[in-house]
């Protein structure tokens, strides 16, 4: 049994999810207690399917799968290469980290929703690893919508402001999905094909028709619209803000990672890089769509006085740092692109399950509120300084590693301003931080004098599923920051796609 | 030029569709005219997935009689593409599901703010 069970790693990981998502409806239907522990279940599964499919690939290659056996241009087919086996291990394990956590803010903020909110939480996994593994494009599609009804939803329940924010989403994702639609649409016409790799191989010849033009240019906006890339980000900052704090946990890292995947897998691999980079200037007006995401990402932070929605600002500038190494196109670029994708995973979960952390124990977010918050919640505060660290980039923090490879990537592509740019965000997410960092920790001198107030304040740490994986996360990013050597030998240089 | 437009017309009117239901989407104020806008863009990528599979004179894409008579060779040209339609089925379901979640969406909006219009939900929020 379990050795015919492990060449269907690849199915397994997404398969899983999908049916727990189901069987916790039901069970919920009985006993609502049960959810959580079947859903951890589940995606504990999934993160072991997916460890084991990331291993094969390592040591075999290339996994081809195809469901029911129908062979490739007929049938759906899954392919896990470096590229994808790296991000699938990435979203099965921030969603299982997310999981953990999210019993008690489910149990404070949503408590008469606690069954529907596991079920879609699972099919939003489903979504994303579906859309990382597949290799076909209208299967990709049909994922990128399981993903993205299923975050309008978990949007929704949210706090006061919510329903409006997910609205403006459903509207903004409908036409990104549509666009991306209709580019499967235009390759459709001339290659009569939907394969990945197929396509690959039969588009070379078409590359100077304009329908493939429009294709590409339909593809590029649609998933920029779903990775909230500077100027399509507008949807981004409310949405995450009003949601559940575990659902931002889960978003926040996961959907512009996932959707950064899907742009590098379009330019690089359904596209030549040939085309991307030679043919026409997408990485030139890319580069600067990233470069106004960084600074401007960052500057609108600066103005934020909601802590929540400060780091959603700082989640459009990380998405720029992404497209700009695939933007700058060299090898230096693109392996800090896609060691960024896993880092700033990292860094966005431990920041927002930190921020869901305190809303849960104090109902507060705004920075001037944040006093004391070292006393009450030692360990949550010092992850959140060590994340901090990380968006700045400051070693041995992972941030610092990928932001390093950007930066050499940006010299050796001649490409000076983008340094430039890149350093001014590091100040300029020294300052935001700093700001928080300082509320925090450091007292008023009023206050300093009364000693009675000092003893008033008891030490009130998050619940240990809470802090779990809060820990865990705060753990990674320095360990990912020692690894990342080791990382990038062992996966990344064999992620980058050919030409490279 | 007549004739440009006249031979090709689905693919105009799924241009003209799709841009009526985009400027819905972001220039109506009241959300479900947004949502009508919403569900006229996805109509259009139908009818486009449609138009491109279809072939004057074209028949059903299935071999008569059956078993044995498929043996000779088969002419691609006189059927039509059943592939996009089949896609569309697909896309179909999740455009009903997308419709769903989007009512429901504005269901909850009405019961927070009583109102559908974006300006007063906006004024309200502030």
């Amino acid at each position: 049994m379990a050795t015919e069970m492990i060449p269907q790693s690849p199915i397994l990981v997404v398969i899983i999810p999908l049916i727990f998502a189901f069987l916790t409806l039901l069970f919920g239907w009985f006993r609502r207690n049960l959810c959580y522990p079947i859903t951890l279940v589940a995606l504990s599964l999934s993160f072991f399917a997916s460890l084991y499919t990331l291993h094969t690939v390592i040591t075999t290659g290339t996994i081809h799968y195809y469901l029911g056996g129908w062979k490739p241009p007929w049938g759906i087919e899954y392919v896990v290469d470096h590229l994808n086996g790296f991000v699938l291990v990435i979203v099965s394990f921030v969603s299982l980290m997310v999981a953990i956590y999210s019993k008690r803010s489910v149990e404070q903020e949503l408590p008469e929703k606690i069954v529907f909110f596991y079920c879609i939480f699972l099919l939003q996994v489903t979504g994303f690893l579906g859309i990382v593994i597949t290799g076909d494009l209208f299967n990709l599609y049909v994922f990128l919508e399981i993903a993205s009804l299923a975050g309008y939803a978990l949007i929704a329940v949210g706090e006061d402001g919510a329903p409006f924010a997910s609205f403006n989403y459903v509207i903004f994702g409908t036409i990104g999905a549509c666009f991306y639609l209709l580019g499967v649409g235009y390759l459709y016409i001339v290659t009569g094909s939907l394969n990945i790799a197929d396509l690959s191989q039969i588009l070379p010849n078409l590359y100077h028709s304009k329908v493939v033009l429009v294709a590409f240019a339909f593809f590029l906006v649609g998933v920029s619209i779903k990775m909230a890339l500077f100027p399509l980000h507008v949807w981004l900052p409310d949405a995450y803000t009003y949601a559940p704090s575990s659902v931002s946990a889960l978003l926040a890292p996961l959907m512009t990672k996932v959707g950064a995947y899907v742009m590098i897998r379009v330019m690089f691999t359904v596209f030549k890089p040939y085309f991307s980079i030679e043919l026409i200037p997408v990485t030139t007006i890319l580069g600067w769509m990233a470069a106004g995401a960084i600074l401007f990402g960052a500057i609108l932070a600066l103005a934020q006085i909601d802590l929540k929605r400060m780091l959603t600002y700082i989640l459009v500038s990380e998405v720029g740092y992404i497209t700009l190494g695939v933007a700058l196109a060299n090898r230096n670029g693109l392996t800090g692109a896609i060691l960024h994708i896993l880092n700033d995973a990292f860094m966005m979960l431990a920041l927002f399950l930190v921020v869901g952390a305190i809303m849960y124990r104090s109902g507060k977010r705004e920075i001037s509120q944040l006093r004391y918050l070292h006393r009450k919640m030692p360990l949550t505060m010092a992850v959140f300084v060590i994340a901090a660290l990380s968006v700045i980039g400051i070693p041995p923090t992972c941030g610092f590693f990928s932001k390093w490879y950007l930066i050499l990537g940006a010299i050796d592509a001649n490409k000076w301003i983008f340094v430039a740019v890149l350093l001014v965000s590091s100040l300029l997410n020294v300052i935001l931080f700093f700001r928080c960092i300082e509320n925090i920790y450091l007292e008023p001198m009023a206050e300093h004098s009364s000693v009675g107030s000092e003893l008033a304040i008891k030490r009130e740490e998050s619940p240990l599923s809470m802090l779990i994986p809060i820990l865990i996360a705060g753990a990674g990013i320095l360990s990912l920051g020692v690894l990342s050597g080791k990382i990038i030998s062992t996966i990344i240089q064999f992620a980058l796609p050919a030409g490279f | 030029m007549l004739d440009f437009i006249f031979s090709k017309y689905n693919y105009w009117i799924y241009i003209i569709l799709m841009m009526i239901g985009f400027y819905a989407m972001i220039g109506k104020r009241n959300l479900i005219k947004k949502i009508i806008g919403m569900n006229l863009f996805q109509t259009a990528i139908i009818l486009f997935f449609v138009s491109i599979a279809s072939k004057k004179g074209g028949t059903l894409p299935i071999i008569e009689h059956g078993h044995g008579h498929g043996a000779h060779a088969i002419e691609a040209a006189a059927y039509i593409n059943p592939l996009p339609h089949v896609l569309m089925l697909t896309a179909i379901v999740v455009m009903v599901s997308t419709l769903g979640v989007a009512l429901a969406i504005v269901i909850t909006i009405y019961k927070r703010h009583h109102t559908l219009e974006e300006n007063e939900i906006l004024w309200q929020q502030k």
